[in-house]
């Protein structure tokens, strides 16, 4: 460290250095470093700021994303290495040397404060009337680092317009900071490949191709962006002031359904850990609120196994029974409307593969401006479904002119679980707090395996506890119920399970090992999509792919921030109410059973349900005119 | 005929790729080429490079907009690029800048109706001991004073 080369004019800053050596020159070697003045031993290859991490020494960062690669732009994270002319980033800086680093000095301190100053020069604050307000990261270190002026100005006056062209994604570049947490996102952890930095410099600005509005381009409204946005920047598309006012409207009877994995995150909203399970009281807080019923999406999660994993056998059958070429597998679930758009755009050819199954909120809306309004005589025109999703892409999903198969728009607005909770702040009420309360009749009990579509690997779970059962008559042959090669993050799961002693109508599929692939994450999506470009996947009958990493429960419209260890702990959450629940198969919800008796009464995949509750999709293709 | 037009372009993307190769960093050389040929590399261009290299469009995008020679709107025939780096700035460059928009009527980021010629500021060149300085096209000019802009200028109209 103190052998920089003498006999050279260059300054400091720019004198090579030699650095003395680590005492193992392998990978998994440890390095002996010190943070102010403290030794430390790390792992070779360690960045300063996961050194620090490790070691709970706080060194605030911006851009930094678990999730995603590195980058190093925004400098909030700077520390001082000696030896070093200049301050390095922490969040990229490797540990390969025995080290000096100090994250307190002066130089530090003046630094980040001087960058902090900078960065909004640039950002339109206007803290009162910002939805992340609270929960906005510049805000937070602004706080940490005592700004108390601007030194080099602030912005008073808007210089762009908000872009509200898409139903799901509202980018208001005003607040952008340029970190590139939401292009990393689009482009590395999603691979869509919306948002880029255009032009340099101070003209800097995050845009997409040809500066077009977000409708226009190929944006599948998965949401990531928007739960990696350290500001508010980017935000969905929030329906709440139509939602209070048809609350507010006493001829309106206002239905919501639940979606799983809003009650394991929406806690978080409320300062509770994730993974924390707020069901019931969630049910309690959408009461208060004023929605007339409170229903249970998980039942219409049933529903589409019924139906998809009807679908899957019938195209079982057609394709090795009667040898037709018109039918194809694998088959892929259709449940996640980022996915649906992801296929249609980069895909478009392979739609044929996809479940004709709509998403379990679309079922939903469907069945409650049908069953529902004929069995309470509630004329469908007064009925308003609302859904609490987890997701961005919903909200497009919703409005897909296609989704009127009821003759009214089957769901009318779809709210992420942020919204719910400023909802349910807005009226009043503390969440944590309320008794628990329990969904109404007749859509509320529904099964554990409608339950875990929340989590990756869910439906496929799912379905197969059913289509397993259908087929031998026998439940799968695994402890519990508890699938457990469907569990887990690994980017694409691939599992088998053999089918013995089936039932005399299913012969045909006596010893068949049904293969099945799970994938989340549409970078991941896009690998299987590839290998099946390549016919590699002839020999594999399923595949679930849900848009969001992590499954539902990782959803763009869940609470903020995200990381792996939040979405490991909403998906235990979710297994563990599965796990406790009476049902755990979807056939064998009364409530299905009931449905199909009184109403679908060409059972599943029928003529009815072939109406309701099936869709069919748009080649979208990816030129964007 | 669009199709046609977009159809030569899309060939003529394809003889670049396979010179240049269908990789990522064969991306400048063949943007670069479209430039020269076309004056601009249109959104179709862009997003048949974008198809041909396995990049996204909205990739090619950033790198059209971050270089000051590459561009993805029409511009003029001769585009008039003046320094305003200090040295060309102490030497005079103000002076110059409004007998050029003078002579062409136009203002700097603009085009004449006659696409005849485009006004740009540019930074540094390496002329700072020859300021004020200016390109047009590839043509270096230096020294300029606002009579001997107007004369350059005059040459290529």
């Amino acid at each position: 460290m103190d052998k920089i080369v003498k006999d050279n004019r260059a300054p400091v800053s720019q004198k090579p250095l030699t650095m003395p050596k680590p005492d193992k020159d392998a990978i998994g070697a440890t390095v002996g470093i010190e943070i102010n003045g403290n030794p430390y031993k790390v792992l070779i290859g360690t960045t300063i700021l996961e050194a620090c991490r490790q070691n709970n020494i706080h060194v605030p960062s911006l851009c930094y994303h678990e999730d995603l690669c590195l980058a190093g732009v925004c400098r909030v994270c700077v520390v001082e290495v000696e030896g070093m002319g200049t301050l390095q980033a922490a969040c990229t800086f490797p540990i390969i040397n025995k080290i000096k680093v100090r994250t307190t000095s002066e130089k530090v301190r003046k630094a980040r404060r001087h960058v902090l100053d900078l960065m909004l020069s640039e950002h339109y604050g206007e803290c009162y009337s910002c939805h992340r307000n609270g929960n906005c990261e510049l805000q937070k270190l602004a706080k940490e680092y005592g700004v108390d002026s601007y030194k080099f100005g602030h912005v008073e006056k808007r210089r762009y317009q908000i872009d509200r062209s898409s139903y799901s994604v509202v980018r208001d570049m005003d607040k952008c900071i340029l970190c590139k947490r939401c292009v990393r996102t689009c482009i590395d952890l999603q691979e869509v490949g919306v948002l880029e930095a255009k032009n340099r410099g101070n003209n800097t600005k995050i845009t997409t191709f040809m500066d077009k509005p977000l409708a226009d381009v190929i944006c599948i409204n998965c949401g990531q962006c928007i739960n990696r946005c350290p500001t508010a920047a980017l935000k969905a598309n929030d329906p709440s002031d139509e939602i209070w006012n048809v609350i507010d409207d006493p001829s309106k009877h206002v239905v919501i359904q639940t979606a799983p994995s809003p009650r394991a995150a929406i806690g978080e909203e409320f300062g509770l850990p994730p993974g924390t399970s707020m069901t019931y009281q969630m049910n309690t807080a959408l009461k208060m609120i004023g929605f007339d019923k409170v229903f249970d999406t998980d039942f219409t999660a049933d529903l589409t196994i019924m139906e998809e994993g009807t679908e899957l056998l019938m195209r079982l059958k057609k394709k090795l029974v009667d040898g037709d070429k018109n039918v194809m597998l694998p088959q892929l679930t259709s449940c996640s409307p980022g996915w649906i758009k992801y296929i249609e755009h980069f895909y478009p050819d392979y739609l044929d593969y996809l479940s004709t199954c709509k998403s379990p909120q679309q079922m939903f809306g469907s069945v409650i401006k049908t069953f529902y309004a004929k069995e309470h005589e509630i004329d469908p025109s007064n009925i308003v479904t609302v859904a609490v999703m987890p997701c961005s892409a919903k909200k497009f999903e919703c409005n897909r002119p296609e989704m009127d198969s009821s003759g009214f728009k089957d769901v009318d607005y779809g709210l992420t679980t942020r919204e719910l909770a400023q909802m349910i702040r807005e009226a009043g009420l503390y969440l944590p707090d309320l008794p628990p309360g329990n969904f109404d009749d007749p859509f509320g009990d529904a099964s554990g395996a409608g339950l875990i579509f929340g989590a990756t690997g869910g439906v496929m779970e799912a379905a197969l506890r059913t289509a397993y059962e259908l087929v031998t008559g026998r439940p799968v042959p695994f402890e519990n119920l508890d699938i457990i090669p469907c569990r887990g993050f690994d980017g694409v799961k691939q599992a088998s399970v053999k089918l013995e002693k089936v039932k005399p109508e299913w012969s045909f599929l006596e010893g068949v090992d049904l293969n099945f692939m799970i994938a989340h994450g549409t970078a991941n999506a896009k690998k299987v999509m590839e290998s099946l470009v390549r016919g590699e996947l002839s020999n594999i009958h399923f595949i679930e792919v849900m848009a969001c990493p992590g499954g539902c429960l990782g959803g763009g419209g869940q609470p903020i921030p995200t990381s792996p260890e939040i979405r490991k702990k909403r998906a235990e959450a979710i297994y563990q109410e599965d796990a406790g629940l009476p049902v755990r198969k979807s056939h064998e919800n009364p409530h299905i059973t009931y449905i199909y008796e009184k109403f679908l009464t060409d059972g599943p995949c029928g003529h009815l349900s072939h109406k309701l509750l099936h869709t069919q999709y748009v080649k979208r293709g990816k030129f964007i005119g | 005929m669009i199709d046609i037009k977009q159809n030569a372009m899309t060939e003529e993307i394809e003889m670049l790729v396979g010179k240049f190769g269908s990789t990522r960093d064969a991306l400048m050389p063949i943007i670069q080429n479209i430039q020269i040929n076309h004056g601009m590399i249109s959104d179709f261009a862009q997003q048949e490079v974008a198809r041909m290299l396995d990049v996204h469009p909205v990739e090619v995008y950033g790198v059209v907009t971050f270089y000051s020679f590459l561009s993805e709107t029409p511009k003029g025939r001769y585009i008039v690029r003046l320094c305003r780096t200090i040295s060309c700035d102490m030497a005079g460059k103000e002076a110059v800048a409004r007998a050029v928009e003078r002579e062409l009527g136009i203002r700097f980021g603009e085009t004449t109706a006659d696409n005849k010629f485009s006004l740009e500021y540019i930074n540094c060149m390496g002329m700072c001991d020859q300021g004020p300085s200016m390109l047009v096209n590839d043509l270096v000019f230096t020294k300029l004073t606002p009579h001997t802009v107007v004369d350059i200028l005059s040459k290529f109209k």
